[in-house]
């Protein structure tokens, strides 16, 4: 029986225009890799934040391992990597070993402190994606790439059974894209790692996702990618030659 | 006169102690601030001191005493700010304006009120740090003590927040909790800076220290080392200079962290490459 990490049920969010995610409900199961595309506006990434307890639920309901978002505490279970650009401060003075242990703190009890074996965490978790030679530089110094990966890395430092990544590769050139992408997929594939990804991208869809969620401030899809591409009733909503872009594989 | 006659003066003793513990904690907190975008916080809850000082006068609660009206105040105050900026959809800054202005309209009626300014309330905008009372020393190293052990408790928390708050509250930070840590500590030092260099130079004690250190910092520990640094070394000279030169000490205070900075960016353009310098 496959182990329910995620489900909406009737999910709707509303902000002060109306509302900007209604009746989204489905199920992700651990193991999964899940796309979610969409139009820009059409509450991508409302619904992870949704999910995350970040914005307010409207009405329906959202789980994460069985227990409400509204009021979720096993945050080491979850790792979550948001959209970079309006992230970074540049002058922020942290290094990236000091950025990466920050992802530990779900893990802890009051106060905070970081050991040594959490140290040597930080350090294993840089070597796997290949950045601990940067262990020691400002955040804010480094590239794009190197950025995006030293947050995945914070991401997975408390080692989390669902990953959630909001539009990661938005600031990133082409080859850095598809390495990372390979990167989450070897994630997901070698750790058993839940994945929850936001992307623009539907061929990246194709390539590594298991399944995929088409929102259009409501849910218009949820299934597998080859379900999506011979779907009648998706050939219907979006044209026949817009389905076919949508699901050549890059 | 030399080093060793100056420090022989219990009232330079005194303002050295109490100086650096201020310095300290007022260069600590600063990067938190400064890098959380609420540098003027400061200014901000040193109104509401001057305005809560003037109550305390009033009720002829002078020195020592006068932080009992000085600290419950400013601490509300602190957390006003916070309300203002989630409860009523403000900027930081806008809320700041706000209660900076009640704070030193308050101040201004209530010495218009008590039969106009006098000596007492004036000492207060520009602070005198060679006056300090025993009696405040003491506070201040209390003050200091809590101060220092609730950062040390929080600091984790603390730097979460001021890299990102959304990825705080995704790790199990309770984001509005420490945020209300951190303008309550402020509170605390801005009411103990007040002495030292006064309502209208406070912000430069906590804004100051911290772009100094910003521009050579290369980790987050360096930084609130070096902030800490070059608060202590501003207050130490800052009091010898001021002793010999008969000149006002905050404001000597605020010139020697001026020159402080323009060092450190000047050695962050000679020893840092300018490849290693992010592009805003």
């Amino acid at each position: 029986m496959p182990v329910e990490v995620v489900r909406a049920e009737q999910l709707a969010c509303s902000y002060r225009e109306g509302y900007v995610l209604e009746d989204v409900s489905f199920t992700v199961n651990a193991g999964d890799y899940v796309g979610i595309v969409g139009p820009n506006g059409s509450g991508k990434s409302t619904l992870v934040q949704a999910l995350l307890g970040l914005v307010p639920i409207s009405s329906g309901s959202a789980r994460l391992f069985g227990s409400l978002c509204n009021g979720f505490s096993q945050w080491g279970r979850v790792g979550y990597l948001p959209q970079s650009l309006h992230l970074l401060n540049p002058v922020f003075p942290a290094t990236v070993a000091e950025i990466v242990g920050l992802g530990l703190l779900s893990l802890k009890r009051f106060p905070r402190r970081l050991t040594r074996h959490d140290r040597e965490k930080v350090d294993t978790t840089l070597g796997d994606l290949g950045i601990y030679d940067i262990k020691a530089k400002l955040i804010g110094e480094l590239s794009g790439g190197q950025q995006q990966r030293a947050l995945l890395a914070r991401a997975l430092v408390n080692d989390p059974e669902l990953l959630i990544l909001d539009e990661p590769t938005a600031a990133l050139d082409p080859e850095t894209r598809e390495r990372f992408y390979r990167m989450i997929g070897d994630i997901n594939r070698s750790r058993g790692v839940t994945v929850l990804l936001v992307t623009h991208d539907t061929g990246v869809i194709g390539q590594h996702a298991s399944k995929m969620l088409y929102l259009d401030k409501r849910m218009l899809f949820f299934g597998s990618f080859d379900d999506f591409c011979h779907s009648p009733e998706m050939s219907s909503l979006f044209g026949e030659h817009s389905q076919h872009l949508m699901c050549h594989r890059h | 006169m030399n080093l060793i006659e100056i420090l022989s003066y219990s009232f330079i003793q005194r303002a050295l102690l109490a100086g650096i513990l201020i310095a300290v904690l007022c260069s600590v907190l600063g990067v938190f601030l400064v890098l959380r975008r609420l540098s003027l916080i400061g200014d901000g809850l040193a109104h509401v001191t001057f305005g809560s000082t003037a109550i305390a006068l009033a009720f002829k609660l002078y020195s020592a005493a006068s932080l009992l009206v000085s600290l419950p105040v400013v601490l509300l105050a602190s957390l006003g700010i916070l309300k203002l900026t989630e409860k009523a959809r403000l900027s930081g800054d806008a809320a700041i304006g706000i209660v900076s202005a009640v704070g030193i309209s308050a101040g201004i009626m209530l010495a218009s009120v008590g039969g106009g300014y006098n000596v007492d309330l004036l000492s207060y905008l520009f602070g005198n740090i060679l006056s300090i009372s025993p009696e405040e020393v003491l506070v201040a190293a209390g003050l200091f003590c809590v101060v220092m052990v609730l950062l040390g408790l929080f600091f984790n928390d603390l730097l979460a927040i001021t890299f990102n708050e959304e990825l705080a509250r995704v790790s199990g930070v309770r984001t509005k909790r420490i945020n209300a840590v951190l303008v309550m500590l402020t509170a605390l030092s801005v009411v103990l800076a007040m002495k030292l260099v006064g309502i209208m130079l406070i912000s430069s004690l906590l804004i100051l220290p911290a772009v100094s250190a910003l521009q050579l910092a290369r980790s987050f520990k360096t930084c609130i080392m070096l902030a800490a640094l070059q608060g202590v070394c501003s207050v130490i000279t800052g009091i010898f200079v001021s002793f010999l030169t008969n000149l006002p000490t905050s404001a000597t205070i605020v010139f020697i962290n001026l020159l402080f900075f323009g060092v450190s960016c000047a050695v962050r353009r000679l020893l840092i490459p300018r490849s290693a310098i992010p592009s805003r």
